[in-house]
């Protein structure tokens, strides 16, 4: 035990934190990027649905290096954008900070969207419409009625989301690489300890993304189960 | 000036909805079935349904004409919708939802939306949610929610079909009540007779998206027009039938002539006669009779249904007999004829 402490005392503690920065910004992005796409996609008809929810649910499924691999392809500073983006607005995305919210935004975005559009689809359309009849103008209508309707799946895409954007390793170490104290998240550190045979520090780290895993569920039970009180046991 | 003027029409997905409803009647009724295009006419006229062209007009405000593209959002139509499930937002309390469509919360919409509730007994409620009311107490709260935004016209869409038969027959007294004050028209559709019965002045029967039939209550329920109509103000019976003279009419499937005081029209193909009116007769057969051959009863708690076989096997004549003709038929034993009334004969 004092072992751990001691460990814990002498630990670079940095891939936590820009872990957890990481993981914000791509919540805080993804949830009204999410909630907007999701609110067109709902609107459009069958075909141009499937197509839209295809391309945006991409991400999720392909491997975190393939989504690597094309934002490489865009942002590199060898590139037509990213030499665009770095002359332009002196953005460089390859190597920052800002390439590891990028690529964990690409990457956790779909959970988001998602979950944003299955709570969307269970709402009653007729709540909809008794707020247009009732003169209650369109963003009104949304932030006060189909959010909060919407809540519990909202808030359980948005931990999600935070928990994969959190730990997001393929697609962040191809663009943003594992630069100690700038873009080294948590799930890079493990990877690379591991590789030196340090067990012990690899493993320290483990359990703080158990914890913090195990936090996210527990969350999403406490604000999804209020609403499942009354289900049927079978 | 009270005018509702709503010219309708609509192409989709192998529907078609064509109805002009003209009414400056203060309680207007819809009639039909699920499907025939009832709640699709009350959702154009709020503007939360698209209509592809015609004109919907309230109170002498153009709401939507299509030859000069006129479409007012459902925002700033002033018109007051009921739904069916009562829409009530859940997340909301009863005092937000009043609210919700007065815009700022100050405090004078907020005494505004007190004193609705108040009108509507629903004080003491302001904190709940709708989920945790009775469903004659939603609707409270969604007719309150409606009525403080003053609105134009009030459309009320399958009001009572939520509710269980005891607490419809008395929100059906309530609301009455409770509209009593409005100034304006109100809209309801349904597929129960006995609801619009008791609610409208003028009364429009609508099947396969056309307004087969219109005019003040009472009389479409006397005379429907037409064998659909007749079926949906509850006639039960119906008969081929043709035309024999000006003063006889062979209604093939109950194998009877009746003779009629009335001219008779010569394309004469259904006549129609309600439960209810059948008088029973003891002994020798009389005229416009049909043979008593039971088939089988139906005992239901006021009434009892007796079905009648006729040529038609799958067809058989309803008569309802209501407690106290009951008594009568405990006394005499069943009848052996039925007589058909000429005032009550549909022919069309």
């Amino acid at each position: 035990m004092n072992g751990f402490i001691e460990l814990a005392k002498s630990l670079d503690w940095s891939p936590l934190w820009i872990s957890l920065k990481t993981g914000v910004v791509a919540t805080v992005i993804s949830f009204f990027l999410g909630l907007w796409v999701a609110r067109k996609v709902i609107k459009k008809d069958y075909r141009a649905k499937s197509i839209l929810d295809g391309i945006l649910t991409l991400p999720m499924v392909l491997p975190p290096t393939v989504a690597g691999f094309f934002l490489l392809l865009i942002f590199s500073r060898r590139r037509p954008f990213g030499i665009f983006l770095n002359d332009t607005f002196n953005i460089q995305v390859v190597h920052t900070w800002l390439g590891c919210i990028l690529a964990a935004t690409v990457i956790a975005f779909p959970l988001m969207y998602r979950n944003a559009r299955a709570a969307f689809e269970q709402i009653d359309a007729n709540l909809v419409y008794a707020g247009r009849t009732l003169g209650m103008s369109e963003p009104a209508i949304f932030w006060r009625i189909v959010v909060p309707t919407a809540g519990p799946g909202i808030a359980s895409g948005t931990i999600l989301t935070f928990a994969r954007a959190m730990g997001e390793y393929g697609a962040t170490s191809m663009l943003a690489g594992n630069i100690p104290g700038k873009t080294g998240t948590v799930s890079q550190r493990i990877a690379m300890v591991i590789q030196d045979g340090d067990y012990v520090t690899a493993g320290f780290w483990v359990v703080i993304v158990l914890i913090i895993a195990f936090f996210a569920i527990f969350l999403i039970n406490m604000i999804t189960g209020k609403h499942m009180k009354n289900v049927r046991k079978w | 000036m009270k005018r509702l003027y709503a010219d309708i029409h609509r192409k989709t997905g192998g529907f078609d909805l064509n109805v002009l409803i003209d009414s400056d009647a203060a309680r207007i009724g819809i009639l039909g079935e699920s499907g025939s295009g009832k709640s699709m006419t009350l959702k154009s006229i709020a503007g939360i349904e698209p209509v592809d062209s015609g004109h919907i007009e309230v109170e002498g405000r153009v709401l939507y004409d299509s030859s000069d593209r006129t479409d007012l959002k459902p925002q700033r139509r002033n018109v007051g919708y009921m739904f069916q499930n009562y829409a009530l937002f859940p997340t909301m309390t009863v005092m937000k939802n009043v609210m919700a469509g007065l815009g700022k919360q100050t405090e004078e919409n907020r005494n505004k939306a007190a004193d609705m509730l108040r009108r509507f007994r629903m004080d003491g409620y302001e904190d709940k949610l709708p989920g945790e009311l009775s469903g004659g107490q939603q609707q409270r709260v969604a007719l309150a929610r409606i009525m403080v935004t003053e609105p134009s016209l009030i459309l009320l869409d399958e009001p009572f079909s939520a509710l269980d038969s005891y607490l419809r027959d008395r929100m059906q007294v309530e609301m009455l009540g409770m509209l009593e004050d409005y100034k304006g028209q109100v809209v309801m559709v349904s597929h129960s007779r006995d609801e619009l019965y008791r609610f409208s002045e003028e009364l429009f029967i609508v099947s396969e998206g056309h307004i087969i039939r219109h005019g003040e209550t009472k009389s479409v329920f006397r005379e429907p027009g037409s064998a659909v109509a007749a079926r949906l103000t509850g006639c039960k019976n119906f008969s081929a039938a043709r035309t024999l003279n000006d003063h006889e009419v062979e209604a093939t499937d109950w194998g009877v002539t009746l003779k009629l005081d009335r001219e008779i029209p010569e394309d004469i193909t259904c006549a129609g006669y309600r439960a209810h009116n059948f008088s029973p007769v003891w002994g020798e057969r009389q005229e416009n009779c049909i043979k008593f051959d039971l088939l089988r009863v139906d005992d239901l708690p006021f009434e009892k249904n007796y079905y009648i076989r006729t040529l038609d096997e799958d067809n058989p004549v309803c008569w309802f007999v209501q407690e106290e003709e009951q008594r009568v038929i405990e006394k005499c034993g069943l009848p052996d004829y039925l007589r058909i009334e000429e005032e009550h004969v549909l022919l069309f």
